[in-house]
């Protein structure tokens, strides 16, 4: 899986402030929602990072700086060496090539009043020297194909299909430029559960099949499970915990992570009867006015003094083998705990 | 599967089996498809949906009946008469206002004219130009529109501030201003779909704008810029075919007022001159003698209130059945 060693996306300390504004004719910047506040990492070839945390902590802003759609505040995204956020005109559209989305509603991200064949024949309009012009038509039936549709129905318009069937087709119009690198952006989120598994096997075989780097964003972690490799834990913005999804899952170092797995079902039912469980204390503070030093102190059971000063830097900890952001991280096993 | 274009024979044929076929074969990624097997049956889309429901409102039947024997009668005038009322001998002065009989369904003017040939010809002139404006008013408000609601910022400001302007002058007040101004300068024709124009595109641009923006924010859009797509093509393939729908409606609407504002500026004087035919300066030719003989009057009105009535119907039931909240 995790194969290749050159990374094929580099982010940098990235930043997405968006400005509060008050006054119709004088626009004064009151305050700024820290939608995405300082988030690094590294995503290799073929390698799937899963992104997962409550909702409005900054997944899907993370993902449109990330896909170019949104100007960063500050930071770098890099891919195959070159900053996108930087990138204009032409070489922003090449650069995007090797970009691609899958969005979360199968319902809007596609064009009611375009047919299949439009819609994942778009981007080979858009990028011309991609595919000959006569070429087209059977390209994209052999899109419909792999992604496991009837080729024949590129005539048919999106409200003609089911809600699994449209993110197949949305999962068609990504691969289409053959991207190195898929954002996912809660790809599952909008279908039945029963069609969940689908998707996901579908997104895990065109991985195998293609090389693709996946980032799947999803708000809770039993989801992104099965695909990742890595997984990085999200909360008001920052990361809080990074690491192999085997250590994130088996120990957890970050008292919000170990809240969110003992919230996550398992299928043991003996495993259920042992778990300890964590209810979380109220809502996540505004993104706007973040608490000082750990952002997630307002939350969490083991805060001290120090949480309020210091704000705790993303790092491998004592007793821990990967990243965590707390003074007092410690591993402990939420699944299996006894 | 060969490569048919979507219009030629095999394109149509393809269409067919895909759809006779539906129940039947599963498709491949089969979840769900209880969800829309009822639909399945029939090809549909927004307006291929909104056809199925307009063929069974009497109002639109009723109304799209009218406007097309209007279109014959303003392209064809002579299919209705055979009197050519542009040729003087065909009127007998001596016979004003005589009353209908056999040669003369309608009776005659007051200049001894043929009223039924004249009200058939004046069709065309309110065919023309309230076709006309609307089209004009189309293009000029509906590219605003999508500029301004897809760009926003400066030009947004600027085009709305513009259009605010022109909605605090009533229509037919400003038309009589740009028609009496520039009278006598230009085709009188011409002139009315000029003055019509600046004063209606206004209204588009309002409802193409609106459109716009709503339909700016959707995810297909955010899609097709991750593609890579451009301006242009986010204009024009993504926005303008989600945002016509409105914009048709309110312009087939607005051509009934249109010819309803043409006979006043006609009947006002600034409007289409004669020899030219049209329905409002037959209407300010009669009124001075409608107490001893109304029928000239009368039938030119007639027809201006149907044919103005018809286009408003059509419109209103076209949005009904475009509103999917309505079905
Ligand atoms: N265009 C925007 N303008 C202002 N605030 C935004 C914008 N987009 C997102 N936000 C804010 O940024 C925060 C993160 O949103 P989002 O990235 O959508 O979270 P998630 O996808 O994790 O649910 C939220 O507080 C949201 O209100
Ligand atoms: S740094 Fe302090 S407040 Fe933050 S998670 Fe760790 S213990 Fe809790
Ligand atoms: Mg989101």
């Amino acid at each position: 899986m995790a194969s290749g060693s050159e990374p094929v996306l580099e982010v940098r300390d990235l930043v997405k402030h968006f400005p509060l504004t008050q006054g119709i004719l004088y626009k004064k910047q009151i305050g700024a929602i820290k939608a995405v506040d300082g988030v690094s990492f590294d995503l290799r070839k073929g390698e799937t990072l899963g992104i997962v945390g409550e909702s409005g902590c900054g997944k899907s802003t993370l993902a449109k700086v990330l896909m170019a759609l949104e100007q960063p505040t500050s930071g770098s995204v890099r891919i195959g060496g070159r900053d996108i956020s930087k990138a204009r005109g032409g070489e922003l559209k090449r650069m995007r090539r090797n970009i691609q989305m899958v969005m979360q509603d199968p319902y809007t991200s596609l064009n009611p009043r375009m047919t299949v064949g439009d819609i994942i024949g778009e981007p080979f309009e858009i990028h011309t020297d991609v595919a000959p012009k006569g070429d087209r038509r059977k390209k994209v039936q052999e899109l419909l194909e792999v992604v496991g549709l009837n080729p024949d129905h590129i005539n048919r318009y999106p409200h003609q299909f089911s809600g699994g069937q449209r993110q197949r087709i949305g999962i068609a119009r990504g691969l289409a430029l053959q991207p190195e690198v898929i954002v996912c952006d809660e790809p599952v989120s909008a279908l039945d559960v029963s069609i969940q598994a689908q998707v996901i096997n579908l997104l895990g075989r065109l991985q195998d099949e293609f090389g693709l780097a996946y980032i799947f964003i999803a708000h809770d972690l039993s989801v992104v499970r099965h695909i990742s490799d890595r997984v990085g834990v999200m909360y008001l913005g920052k990361f809080v915990e990074l690491g192999k999804d085997a250590e994130i899952y088996d120990r957890p170092a970050h008292p919000y992570t170990q809240a969110l797995l003992s919230a996550v079902p398992v299928p043991d039912p003996e495993g259920r009867e042992q778990r300890e469980r964590i209810i979380l204390q109220g809502d996540p503070p505004s993104p706007a006015n973040p608490p000082s030093g750990c952002r997630f102190r307002t939350r969490c059971w083991k805060a001290q003094e120090i949480c309020a000063k210091e704000e705790p830097l993303l790092q491998i900890r004592p007793g821990t083998a990967h990243m965590s952001a707390c003074h007092f991280a410690e591993t402990h096993d939420v699944v299996h705990a006894g | 599967m060969s490569n048919p274009t979507p219009l030629d024979g095999p394109g149509l044929e393809e269409g067919k089996t895909m759809v006779a076929d539906a129940p039947a074969a599963p498709a491949p990624g089969r979840e769900g498809r209880r969800r829309h097997a009822k639909k399945e049956a029939k090809p549909a889309s927004l307006w291929t949906d909104a056809w199925h429901d307009l063929r069974r409102r009497p109002m639109f039947i009723i109304s799209v009946i009218i406007i097309l024997i209007l279109l014959v009668m303003a392209v064809w005038p002579s299919l209705f008469t055979s009197i050519d009322p542009f040729d003087a001998r065909t009127c007998d002065l001596s016979a004003a206002r005589q009353g209908p009989g056999p040669g003369h369904l309608f009776g005659r003017d007051n200049l001894g004219c043929d009223l039924y040939a004249r009200t058939i010809y004046g069709a065309r002139n309110s065919i023309v130009i309230g076709v006309l404006t609307t089209v004009l008013t189309a293009i000029i408000g509906g590219l605003f529109g999508i500029f301004a609601g897809y760009r926003g910022g400066a030009i947004d400001t600027l085009a709305s501030r513009i259009t605010e302007v022109f909605f605090a002058i009533p229509s037919v007040l400003g038309a009589l201003l740009i028609a009496s101004t520039l009278r006598g300068k230009y085709n009188s024709i011409l002139l009315v779909i000029l003055a019509l124009s600046v004063l209606g595109w206004p209204m588009v641009y309002r409802i193409m704008r609106a459109a716009v923006i709503t339909a700016k924010s959707q995810d297909f859009v955010v899609a097709a810029k991750a593609l890579g797509a451009g301006s242009g093509r986010i204009m024009f393939r993504h926005l303008l075919p989600n945002s016509l729908a409105s914009v048709i409606v309110v312009a087939t609407i607005n051509l009934g007022t249109y010819i309803a504002a043409e006979a006043a500026l006609s009947f006002l004087g600034v409007g289409v001159q004669s020899p030219d035919i049209s329905w409002g300066l037959m209407i300010a030719d009669a009124r001075d003698r409608f107490i001893t003989a109304p029928l000239p009057l009368v039938f030119p009105a007639l027809f201006l209130s149907i044919t103005v009535l018809a286009f408003i119907m059509m419109g209103d039931a076209v949005r009904d059945a475009l509103d999917p909240k309505l079905r």
